[in-house]
């Protein structure tokens, strides 16, 4: 797609700060380490970018979902995880708020977020709850001018530094299924909230994922989010806007990987000359390019589309994410291919690649459950 | 309280640089960035600008494409823009440059409060010479290599960067400083600056707009006004494959360090 | 006479700008003192000194010693330290009532503070960095059959061309540019510290020279910024990838590791650079591993690198193959790291690096 001016800029401008910010130093100490970087937060705070697509009377930037797209791939082409840093308040985080918050829970919650002072985190997932949102167990049981709040969420990123979460419950257990479910936005330091230990993962390391135990949790009626007993249509609205984010971070952790690949195949000899001059690898790359090139038309059009309020938008935003996460591993694969043994080693940029390109298919609905979208707005 | 910021678009040298055949640079093949050193100096008038707000105006001279650059600015903060255009202006060296940028200056109005910021050099020339050159034909103070800045009232006090240390110099507006890259870090566009920006002035200086300036006169500007001309441009020989020094260990040293010394490269 | 810039017939005599910091001469007055002395040879002309201070006089005839047939001393309470007001005004009322052909300046941080500014006044050329510098053509030609791609013999010249030929790096050497100032004096030129060779002092020369002290005419009103102090501080230390030199030992130190990184650090000193080192020196633990290059260390680019006892392997040729020049000492002639090194040589670093530290005295 040929990008206006303005996108251009925003483009030179995120790859600009992350091939400056995020140090090669910094990405290695948070997949060795974990934890987060404050650091780094208050910094894309301060340039905006937690807010990047985030209206301007709730302290946004006002960037449109383009804009937003073209951030997310910038910052995973060079770092993954920090891309996790920029999205997140963007997209999962207030993209309930701003569907479905009051005027007051617009003005209370987003400028903080924004401004990259608070966090938040989403929190729908349960042991017996993942795609399926209709297994929500969690309960949340009216009394008086508060609702009690009981149950687990588990895996939620973010958790253990976020200051809130939004939690869905179940308010009807008469409704079945996904009905009967509402979102409440949880003070994560009132009494009764606990999380579990960060989880140890296979890869996007630096982002920190844990349950979230309420126990008796006393959350205010104003802190209701939507309308009540129809949480999970809200939940799906949400996930739209998280899947195009969850796209952008594999076109540019593909991109990274194809950099690398080419650059690798250049310098690398074996049998008199460059890997790259073996057609065994130029096809390789010649795939790995062209399948990149088509998710970016696709992520691209789908961010004007979904924009200018497409009808087929929030199915196209499930392609995306079903197209690009599936894509980031094929590539990631033949990346590390194309490095043969140096390519297992942690000495090099496409190990740690690979590992991350593993969650792409998984969170914010599987590859399957993108599927399940797909088919059923085509068999509706 | 106004603030000049001189820039320039230059080559991306960072990245291969093209040299044609006749031994000029193939300039239309490489992407251009802002001066490195000149991102420091509109850093500078920023935060001036956040501690005081005094407007900045980003000043630069070049073919059109240059207004893009200007856009870059002001997304990063400057209130304006203006862009030195005209053929006339094609082929000028540092002396008719800077007597072509002292002109729009003096049309502009310099101020008594007002300072104009540059970069200490420009990447695709290493001269140095333009900001020394505007502040002489305006007639005001200049402070080269600034790696440290403060303001007040209208005093400024400079630490002035030497090879073996430094200096503080105290200096009053109006005056020119040029910054070294060491002075700050530059700030990044912000997402609402970007959208922002197209709807800030540009506004473009052509001849005709700067020809009654005292400064411009066909002997002053552009090529032909220019006291120094390139009499030969050349491409070095080519880097070989390299060369194994042969020999014993004295000798091949001996060797290496002649050939260094005759490069210029040690000595 | 009024002074004019285009009376290109009326000026005479090679200057340079001799600069002196805290009453002590600086090496680059030197080396362009001989390199003045060349051209005014070349010329057939005086070469003067200009030298600004106050109570710098006694040094002046040390300029001699290295070819000025004459120094003008200017000396003034205002021109103790260095300011730009003071010494442009009076280097420009000298040059105008004196009108040199040619002033040469180093290309410090001051030359290149002062020569911009003259040159504006004087309203004349200036040419920045030079790296070699001719007058008589036919040396100009020699200069260019030595250093270009040029073939001299299929093109004509002028052989009478008698300007100042300047001629610069441009785009970190990738192009040589040759500049000249055909129609005003003087020609100038700013001249990198370091490029130029410095002649042996003669103290006969010294004893010749002449030394003559010239008015200094400043008014305080005249003097607009004011120097609060001058701080002498020590090099900062450069981090390996902003370094101008770097010197990488390898696996080849493991015969005496500490010997090995000694010897780096002294021939890193002498080249005013830093040491690196491989990733096999620095997971066994000789050197920090902030000096790692490669892969998984930093990625440098320096003007100089030098590789000691490194057998290049494709992780530390990732770090380090875009530097200018690579010079590569190693025992295994089959090492990859000569391929992409400029300069090899197949000998033990232990025996190499004393060499060259000697030769570089």
């Amino acid at each position: 797609m040929i990008l206006e001016e303005k996108y251009r800029m925003m483009q030179r401008n995120f790859r600009n700060f992350a091939e400056t910010e995020f140090t090669k130093e910094l990405q290695e100490k948070l997949d060795r380490e974990g934890g987060f970087d404050w650091d780094m937060h208050y910094k894309m705070a301060k340039y905006g970018f937690l807010g990047c697509k985030l209206p301007r009377q709730y302290g946004g930037q006002g960037g449109d979902t383009l804009s937003y797209v073209l951030m997310v791939e910038e910052f995973s082409r060079i770092c993954p995880v920090l891309a996790i840093y920029a999205n997140t308040p963007n997209s999962l985080g207030s993209g309930s708020l701003l569907i479905y918050g009051t005027e007051e829970q617009k003005k209370k919650y987003i400028p903080q977020l924004a401004s990259g002072e608070k966090k938040i985190c989403f929190a729908l997932t349960e042991p017996g709850a993942g795609s399926d949102a209709g297994g929500v167990l969690t309960r949340a049981v009216e009394d008086g001018d508060a609702y009690i709040l009981d149950g687990r969420k588990c895996f939620i990123s973010g958790a253990p530094v976020s200051d809130y979460a939004v939690v869905y419950a179940r308010t009807n257990p008469e409704l079945k299924g996904s009905k009967g479910i509402s979102m409440f936005i949880v003070d994560l330091k009132l009494p009764g909230v606990s999380l579990g230990t960060p989880e140890m993962k296979m890869g996007i390391n630096g982002y920190p994922t844990s349950d979230i135990v309420l126990e008796h949790v006393r959350v205010p009626k104003s802190e209701l989010l939507g309308p009540l007993d129809k949480g999970f249509a809200a939940a799906m609205k949400t996930l739209d806007g998280g899947r195009l984010g969850v796209a952008a971070q594999a076109l540019g952790l593909a991109q990274a990987c194809l950099e690398e690949a080419v650059s690798y195949s250049k310098e690398r000899r074996q049998f008199g000359k460059p890997i790259c001059r073996h057609q065994a690898v130029s096809f390789m790359i010649a795939d790995m390019a062209t399948e990149i090139a088509a998710a970016r038309e696709l992520i691209y059009n789908t961010a004007l589309e979904k924009d200018a309020g497409a009808k087929d938008a929030p199915m196209k935003c499930s392609m995306c994410k079903y197209y690009a996460s599936e894509m980031a591993n094929r590539v990631a694969a033949k990346a590390v291919q194309i490095h043969g043994g140096y390519g297992y080693m942690k000495d090099y940029r496409v190990e740690r690649l690979y590992r991350d390109a593993r969650i792409l298919t998984l969170y914010e609905g599987t590859s399957q459950v993108q599927q399940m979208v797909i088919s059923g707005n085509l068999l509706r | 309280m106004r603030v000049f910021v001189c820039v320039k678009q230059v080559p991306d040298t960072s990245g291969k640089v093209a040299v044609r055949e006749d031994g000029t640079l193939d300039r239309a093949s490489m992407q251009t960035i802002i001066n490195p050193d000149d991102l420091s100096a509109m850093e500078a008038a920023l935060t001036l600008k956040d501690a005081c707000g005094c407007r900045v105006t980003a000043v630069t001279m070049g073919p059109k494409p240059a207004e893009a650059m200007l856009r870059d600015l002001i997304a990063m903060g400057a209130d304006d823009g203006v862009l030195i255009s005209g053929r006339e202006f094609g082929g000028s060296d540092t002396f008719a440059t800077s007597q072509i940028i002292a002109a729009a200056l003096q049309l502009l109005g310099v101020g008594d409060e007002d300072i104009i910021f540059c970069g200490r050099q420009a990447i695709d020339g290493d001269t140095a010479q333009v900001g020394p050159q505007i502040a002489e034909k305006l007639d005001i103070p200049q402070v080269t290599y600034a790696g440290q800045i403060e303001k007040e009232g209208n005093t400024l006090t400079v630490r002035r960067l030497l090879e073996d240390g430094y200096m503080t110099v105290q200096v009053q507006t109006p005056c020119l400083i040029t910054c070294v890259k060491e002075l700050n870090k530059p700030r990044y566009m912000t997402v609402s600056g970007i959208l922002d920006c197209f709807d800030k002035p540009v506004t473009v200086l052509d001849y005709n707009a700067l020809k009654d300036q005292p400064l411009i006169d066909a002997s002053t500007i552009g090529l032909k006004g220019s006291p120094t001309n390139i009499f030969r441009s050349f491409t070095p020989p080519q880097k070989g494959s390299g060369q194994m020094l042969a020999g014993t260990a004295e000798e091949a040293v001996g060797e290496l360090v002649r050939q260094l010394t005759e490069k210029h490269l040690i000595g | 006479m009024a002074f004019n810039s285009a009376d290109i017939e009326e000026f005479r005599d090679i200057w340079v700008f001799c600069e002196q910091r805290g009453g002590v001469l600086q090496e680059t007055d030197f080396e362009l003192l001989s390199e003045g002395r060349k051209l005014a040879d070349e010329r057939g002309s005086r070469l003067v000194g200009i030298l600004l201070g106050e109570a710098v006089a006694d040094m002046a005839s040390v300029l001699g010693g290295y070819g000025a047939d004459k120094v003008l001393v200017c000396e003034d309470p205002a021109l103790l330290v260095y300011t730009t007001d003071a010494y442009v005004k009076v280097l420009c009322d000298a040059v105008m009532e004196r009108r040199p052909e040619v002033l040469l300046i180093g290309a410090t941080n001051i030359g290149r503070d002062l020569g911009p500014r003259a040159a504006a006044r004087l309203h004349t050329g200036l040419t920045a960095d030079c790296t070699h510098l001719d007058i008589d053509m036919k040396n100009y030609l020699q200069f260019l059959r030595e250093s270009s791609t040029v073939d001299v013999d299929a093109l004509k010249f002028n052989m009478d061309d008698s300007n100042l030929k300047m001629t610069r790096p441009a785009f970190g050497g990738h192009l040589m540019a040759t500049i000249i100032c055909p129609r005003f004096r003087p020609c100038m030129s700013t001249v990198r510290p370091g490029v130029m060779k410095k002649a042996a002092f003669d103290q006969a020369l010294a004893d010749a020279c002449e030394i003559e002290r010239y008015p200094v005419k400043l008014e305080p009103s005249q003097l607009r910024t004011k120097v609060l102090e001058v701080v002498k501080e020590s090099r900062r230390l450069v981090d390996l990838v902003g370094a101008e030199v770097v010197v990488s030992v390898g696996r080849g130190i493991s015969r005496d590791p500490q010997r090995g990184i000694e010897l780096a650090n002294e021939l890193a000193g002498r080249l005013g650079g830093v040491v690196g080192a491989s990733r096999a020196v620095t997971d066994a633990g000789w050197i920090t591993s902030d000096h790692q290059v490669g892969q998984t260390g930093k990625t440098v680019h320096p003007r100089i690198y030098i590789a000691l006892g490194i057998s290049g392997a494709i992780q530390h040729k990732a770090g380090m193959q875009d530097s200018e020049l690579i010079i590569a000492v190693d025992t295994n002639e089959h090492a990859p790291i000569f391929e992409c090194a400029d300069y090899g040589i197949v000998g033990d670093l232990f025996e190499v690096v004393p060499l060259m530290l000697e030769e570089l005295k």
